[in-house]
């Protein structure tokens, strides 16, 4: 009796945010969906008539799109990189003894608690500005011409700041991970003689696998949808030189107002996410049987 | 000579982590110096790192010409609001998985994670469509109603893997000596809770606070939190950098003091447990 009032109870709990969440995901996706087989303009309101795929061949036969998807990848790709080969050493750094540890990791961790519209214009003003930003300065000292960052080289100037926000939340999880690692396996590795290269290569880089999974996931999943970094600083330009799929999305949404369109480049990115959450929540799953 | 070894080692990687944990931080130093410049120092080439001209009165026109504090509030109404709505649905459901589970617990909990994972841009047209229809755009309530489903995965997930961690036999003592779920819930269980509580809580402000593309998307000045305040700075002029950097201090400042606090739970809340 009291077991089943308890099981009515717990249900009765679970039912406002199981019953919130589905809606928060299957009404808006159902209207993506319906959208994107709708030729819809917000310019020209009430000529909605229902196109098919028409919506998905022309979003990805547009140079557009594949320009896009390059971009996203090589940000995606790029920013990976960047903070899981710095994020090892740093958090191997911050695992030794250092003096003042964790001022160094307040230090370290800073930049994620900066709101992404703040990093992006410091970056781009203060520092890589082409004459009054401190890379100019730096670089005219030793004799180099400034660098016209956003100019230049637009993806590569987005992907250092997005990579700046980022490297502290993979060097933090490496971090946890490290302190993790069972101090005695590696003491004894050195009894045996073995040098700290193969300790690195053969007890901690294993051990460190696991995490460098998760921050791969996670980031991917928050790193396809870049937005903010790129609507301040370039506004996906020059050209479409820094455009990736969620900016493309916005601008025909909210720029050009082609609904239709807009959807149907929505669900491909719903695609893209979910071939990484896929792997993301089978991850996460194991670890809950333990 | 172990011993000098040691000192030497410590010496070697103690100059290595301040170095680079300088360069890292150093962004925003440089941000919160130029704060307190005026517009033709923080413009000035070369630039002056310490010796200039102090002044603070960048601070004072942020909030003179911009308004600053309006969108402050909206920042605390919005990010405060979204979180508290969504620990008032997750607690009741973190509570349920965690202590009656079922068969089914934990493939909830994974769908729910799932939600977390659809790209927010695959539901920004029908979202803004529905927000235009029904007079939501730009629109306090509208933002926390947003932010709130948007983190509720998380929030769930963070609470459940807080509570897992209660002792069951705390609860079984509490039951044989006749509590009920309620009493069980409020004396026994949200004591326990607390400091799990308050660590979601924090991560979760500090998510919200700084959204920025929903924010950015779906309000343009009433509603407006900091985060799209500081977008409008976007404009190419140069010579606003110091009122830019005076306002981002303040809309970073107090996220960056809470933000130090949760380092810990940041990793837990931001994996969903996968990394301790």
């Amino acid at each position: 009796m009291a077991t089943r009032q308890t099981q009515f109870l717990a249900r009765s709990l679970l039912t406002p945010a199981v019953g919130l969440l589905f809606i928060w995901m299957i009404v808006p996706l159902a209207l993506t969906i319906y959208f994107s087989t709708l030729r819809y303009s917000l310019l020209d309101p009430g000529s909605e008539e229902f196109v098919g795929l028409d919506n998905f061949r022309y979003f990805l036969t547009d140079p557009a799109f594949l320009a896009s998807l390059q971009n996203t990848l090589v940000l995606v790709g790029s920013v990976l990189a960047l903070t899981i080969l710095l994020g090892i050493p740093l958090a191997l750094l911050l695992d030794q003894p250092v003096i003042g540890r964790n001022i160094v990791r307040l230090m370290v961790i800073a930049p994620f608690f900066v709101m992404p519209t703040v990093s992006a214009l410091v970056w781009k003003n203060l520092l890589m500005h082409p004459v009054s930003g401190l890379f100019a300065w730096l670089a005219s000292l030793v004799g180099l011409t400034p660098i016209d960052w956003f100019n230049d080289v637009p993806l590569f100037s987005v992907i250092l700041i997005v990579a700046w926000q980022w490297l502290p939340f993979a060097t933090l999880i490496l971090l946890t991970a490290l302190q993790s690692l069972d101090e005695e396996q590696k003491e004894a590795a050195e009894m045996d003689g073995a040098s700290a290269v193969s300790t690195f290569i053969y007890i901690t880089l294993p051990h460190l696998a696991r995490p460098i999974t998760v921050v791969i996931l996670i980031e991917t999943i928050f790193l396809l949808t870049v937005f903010a970094e790129i609507f301040v600083t370039t506004g996906g330009g020059p050209g479409l030189q820094t455009t990736n799929i969620a900016f493309l999305i916005y601008s025909q949404a909210l720029i050009q107002f082609d609904v239709g369109s807009a959807s149907a480049g929505g669900l491909v990115a719903v695609v893209i996410a979910n071939i990484v959450a896929f792997f993301l929540v089978r991850i996460v799953g194991r670890n809950l049987e333990a | 000579m172990a011993r000098m070894a040691t000192t030497r080692r410590v010496a070697v990687s103690t100059i290595a982590a301040w170095l680079c944990g300088f360069l890292i931080f150093f962004p925003i130093l440089w941000m919160v110096l130029a704060s307190f410049k005026t517009e033709l120092e923080a413009f000035a080439v070369p630039p002056s790192f310490l010796f200039f001209h102090w002044t603070t009165e960048n601070y004072a026109t942020v909030q003179e010409r911009s308004d600053y504090f309006h969108h402050a509030l909206n920042s605390i109404i919005i990010a405060g609001g979204s979180t508290l709505i969504a620990l008032l649905i997750a607690i009741p459901a973190a509570w349920s998985m965690a202590f009656s589970p079922t068969k089914r617990t934990k493939d909830i909990l994974l769908w729910m994670l799932s939600t977390k994972m659809m790209p927010p841009v695959g539901v920004l047209v029908p979202i803004y469509l529905i927000f235009k229809t029904v007079g939501l755009l730009d629109s306090r309530i509208g933002l926390v109603f947003i932010l709130c489903l948007g983190n509720l995965p998380i929030v769930i997930w963070m609470l459940f893997t807080y509570f897992k961690e209660i002792p069951r036999d705390i609860l079984e003592a509490a039951r044989m000596d006749g509590a009920t779920v309620g009493r069980e819930l409020v004396y026994v269980l949200t004591p326990m809770a607390i400091p799990g509580l308050a660590s979601t809580l924090l991560l979760n402000l500090i998510l919200a606070w700084n959204e920025a593309f929903w924010t950015l998307n779906l309000s343009t000045s009433n509603a407006a939190p900091l985060t799209v305040f500081i977008a409008s700075y976007s404009s190419p002029e140069g010579l606003f950098w110091a009122k830019l950097s005076a306002a981002s201090t303040l809309a970073i400042a107090p996220i960056l003091v809470l933000g130090w606090f949760s380092q810990k739970q940041l990793v837990r809340g931001l994996t969903f447990g996968a990394v301790k």
